[in-house]
């Protein structure tokens, strides 16, 4: 690569000054080695240090720096800058409370992750070793425990937009059947029933945005498919 | 400035693995306690751990402590402190377990136990052969723990502060410690968090560096908050370079590829290692490999046009393997290097990765200091654990997968340890000074009114490239005195940061400003303790250091078998013993030998 300038239009909004949010027009010049989006963020910051967003690891595994890239949500430091058509449009996540600029509020997103029980139940007496899984076994965790909990699903699905507080959200579910699918949890019917109600499960329509964005390449549809399947399969 | 107070038992910083283990401990033994976190806790870096946590379960190949225990202090290059190894590596099977139930999704055996994995610097009898002792989930080993952690912790109803950063330790006159400043990131606002016990597990500092793999969090904000306090930092000239990062980008690519059977060469094509390293080949200590490569390098067999990388090839392992084992190295590899490791080898360089040195602990966790002729007298109200800490188990040298089980093990001692001294009465809510809050409101302040002064960037830019260029992989001592003046000229041009961003609402310009603060501590300490220190020793090898008969490797035991001690005030440095001597008689003390792999 090259240098080049890259245009950018960015939603801006600092509650302590502005008084409604508004589109920036700006542009940076990138160093050849600045391959990822992040990067050119991190430049522009250099130039204005009041541009706020979140991040950290930079390589995907902390799910910090999700936003709205022309138009789909995804994670700033796995998107290569030139992929992107310019002026590359820039906002935060979709339907979340905006604290500033590209900073959204993820109250209710980890309200909903905390809602399903995400943790491992299992009553028995802890034995002195571990508990035995089969390869197998253990391979109905892959695509389902790798969530970043960034939140890009949840915000691109409508059925969250319309019911943050009611519909758990693929991230919720994707964590739901993680813990459903492992054999060594016990807590398969109190999950269940915590889930059989007309919104917390049954408010997805397979929409699929949630697969489209997920930029871990999960797939809570599928998830959220197989726990209607144990709802049905428990019903007969 | 008006200053709220928030009373707790405990208060711990830091919710990486090491915070969430801790907090693990006090959550269930019923105290109050306060987690600060800069980030959401699943956002730590412990996320960013790949290949796996050291145990000696022997799920595949024999194995028992007394091996790991051997393989530590070599590692170490007999720095670190044999009772604090001990206790580590007898502790990590049962730490291990306990994940496992917490529900961490580790991989399996065929016989459905944890899957084990070969490490670098791990060995089977003394150093005999490579050993399966790296239990892992994929290459996604600290993302699992860190979320199985956090998860547990949800089940526990651990009250999380989220995105409030620390700023400055509170002691009172005694040098007790009474808590900390903590500024919400949502409002500016900052707080006091009055506790009767502390716990630091506030993470590394690898930014200091200009190339590495570590996250933009990872500022050592509790090891400059302890320094600007007054406590010393220990044995910080000593640095991990990882073999492998990606060429450019720096982010890691685990040592598990290695363990897989992974290869490094040269630009002939050459598995170089077998020179350096006859018997454990790539899978050497990191030390050893990250010098070996620079090495190659230097002596024009590098790989790429500009000859500055070498090679890790995985192309003779089958897709499946990959697939399965290693399939987060390939999304890296495609993302950052635009390879596809099933089909072309990764350009890697060595790259910073892990801090070994950092606040002194002893193997309980409490925070000690030399006082009245005691060079370990614990501090009252103050525990670490984790990178932040020095136990001292990883001495010169960490091996790959003790870091996680440093955490686990010394995360859950420090927990242990505060819960032990509240039930002893041992602590109590000792009475704020007036001026509790005073260092960390002049500092914002400072901030606030600051005009023509020095971009936060810029200054941090040029910290990064001095500690790259003075104090590498390699250490010569004109570039380390030279080092030393500049760096100790950064720090003046730290101390006149502006910010033009000062809006109270989530500003990342202040929270960078103050984080600059505690990296320049880092460097500082970095820097003035690797100038001082003659001798080659693990990760920091000088040139005026060369392999003697007297003195192997370079190093000297006669004079520098001793563990560093850096006071930010007035730069001084102090020494104190490495205890030789292991906790109990169940060991031998591992006697000091040249290091070969």
């Amino acid at each position: 690569m090259t240098k080049r300038t890259v245009q950018f239009k960015i939603y801006r909004y600092d509650p302590d000054k502005d008084e409604k949010p508004y589109m920036q027009d700006i542009s940076v010049e990138l160093e050849p080695s600045d391959k990822k989006l992040l990067d050119a963020l991190v430049r522009l910051r250099a130039k204005d240090d009041s541009m706020s967003f979140r991040r950290s690891c930079r390589e995907g595994v902390c799910g910090s720096d999700a936003m709205n890239i022309n138009g789909k949500n995804g994670l700033a430091c796995l998107t290569d800058i030139d992929s992107l058509a310019q002026p590359i449009t820039l906002r935060p996540l979709p339907g979340l409370p905006v604290i500033r600029d590209l900073i959204v509020d993820m109250t209710q997103f980890f309200k909903q992750y905390h809602s399903i029980k995400p943790y491992l139940v299992n009553n028995d007496p802890p034995p002195e070793r571990e508990r035995l899984q089969s390869p197998e076994e253990r391979e109905e965790l892959n695509g389902l425990y790798e969530c970043i909990l960034c939140a890009c699903c949840s915000t691109s699905c409508p059925s969250f937009w319309w019911n943050p507080d009611k519909f758990v959200g693929p991230a919720g579910l994707l964590a739901a059947y993680r813990f459903l699918a492992d054999t060594r949890d016990q807590d398969t019917n109190a999950r269940l029933d915590n889930l059989e109600d007309p919104y917390r499960l049954f408010r997805c329509h397979s929409i699929m945005n949630c697969v489209d964005v997920c930029p871990k390449g999960l797939n809570p549809t599928r998830a959220i498919g197989k726990i209607k399947d144990m709802m049905v399969r428990r019903a007969i | 400035m008006n200053v709220a107070k928030r009373t707790f038992d405990a208060v711990i910083v830091g919710a990486g693995g090491a915070g969430l283990r801790a907090a693990l401990q006090l959550s269930e033994a019923g105290l109050k306690t306060a987690v600060l976190t800069k980030v959401f806790p699943t956002r730590s870096h412990t996320v960013a751990a790949q290949g796996g946590v050291a145990a000696s379960l022997g799920n595949s190949t024999e194995d028992n402590w007394h091996w790991h225990m051997y393989d530590t202090v070599k590692g170490s290059d007999w720095l670190g402190d044999q009772d604090a190894i001990e206790f580590m590596c007898k502790k990590a099977n049962e730490v291990v377990i306990e994940l496992e139930h917490y529900g961490m999704p580790f991989d399996r055996t065929d016989n459905g136990k944890i899957y084990q994995r070969p490490f670098g610097g791990h060995s089977m009898n003394y150093g005999q052969a490579p050993v399966m002792r790296s239990c892992a989930a994929a290459d996604r080993t600290g993302h699992a723990m860190l979320h199985a952690l956090y998860q547990r912790n949800v089940r526990a109803n651990t009250q999380f502060f989220v995105e409030w950063m620390a700023l400055d330790l509170i002691r009172n006159a005694d040098g007790d410690v009474l808590g900390v400043t903590a500024m919400e990131m949502e409002t500016g606002e900052v707080s006091i968090f009055h506790s009767k016990a502390t716990i630091f597990a506030t993470g590394g500092a690898g930014r200091i560096y200009y190339s590495s793999t570590n996250a933009f969090i990872n500022t050592g904000d509790g090891v400059g908050m302890a320094a600007r306090a007054g406590i010393p930092l220990e044995d910080m000239e000593f640095w991990q370079f990882h073999p492998t990062g990606v060429a450019g980008a720096g982010v890691l690519i685990t040592e598990g590829v290695r363990g897989e059977g992974g290869i490094l060469r040269n630009a002939s094509g050459e598995r170089f290692m077998e020179r350096y390293a006859p018997n454990l080949k790539d899978l050497a200590s990191r030390d050893v490999v990250s010098r070996s490569m620079v090495t190659e390098i230097n002596e024009g067999r590098g790989c790429g046009p500009d000859k500055d990388h070498v090679l890790l090839d995985i192309t003779h392992l089958s897709p499946e393997t990959i697939m399965k084992r290693l399939p987060g190295i390939r999304e890296i590899a495609i993302q950052f290097a635009g390879v596809d490791p099933i089909k072309a080898p990764i350009p890697v360089v060595p790259t910073c990765h892990y801090q070994m040195g950092g606040i002194p602990t002893n193997y309980k966790g409490q925070v000690v200091v030399p006082k009245d002729g005691n060079p370990n007298a614990p501090v009252h109200g103050f525990y670490a654990a984790g990178e932040c800490a020095c136990a001292s188990v990883h001495g010169a040298n960490r091996l790959g997968t003790n870091s996680l089980l440093d955490l686990l093990v010394f995360g859950k001692s420090a927990g242990e340890t505060v819960v032990e001294d509240f039930k002893a009465g041992n602590l109590s809510l000792k009475p704020l000074p007036a001026d509790a809050a005073d260092a960390s409101l002049a500092r914002i302040a400072r901030l606030d009114s600051q005009t023509g002064g020095e971009s936060v960037f810029d200054v941090g830019l040029e910290m990064r490239r001095t500690m790259q260029k003075h104090a590498g992989v390699f250490r010569f001592d004109a570039l380390l005195r030279e080092g030393v003046t500049k760096i100790a000229a950064v720090a003046e041009r730290a101390k006149r940061t502006e910010i033009k961003d000062k809006s109270k609402v989530w500003n990342v310009a202040r929270m960078e400003a103050l984080e600059l603060d505690n990296l320049i501590e880092v460097a500082r300490a970095t820097m003035v303790s690797a100038e001082a220190r003659k001798e080659s020793r693990g990760a920091h090898v000088r040139d005026d250091a060369p392999d003697t008969a007297e003195n192997p490797n370079g190093r000297d035991d006669k004079n520098w078998l001793k563990h560093t001690l850096w006071y930010s005030e007035g730069n001084r440095l102090d020494y104190k013993p490495v205890n030789l001597k292991p906790l109990s008689d169940d060991v031998e003390p591992i006697a000091l030998a040249k290091r070969t792999y």
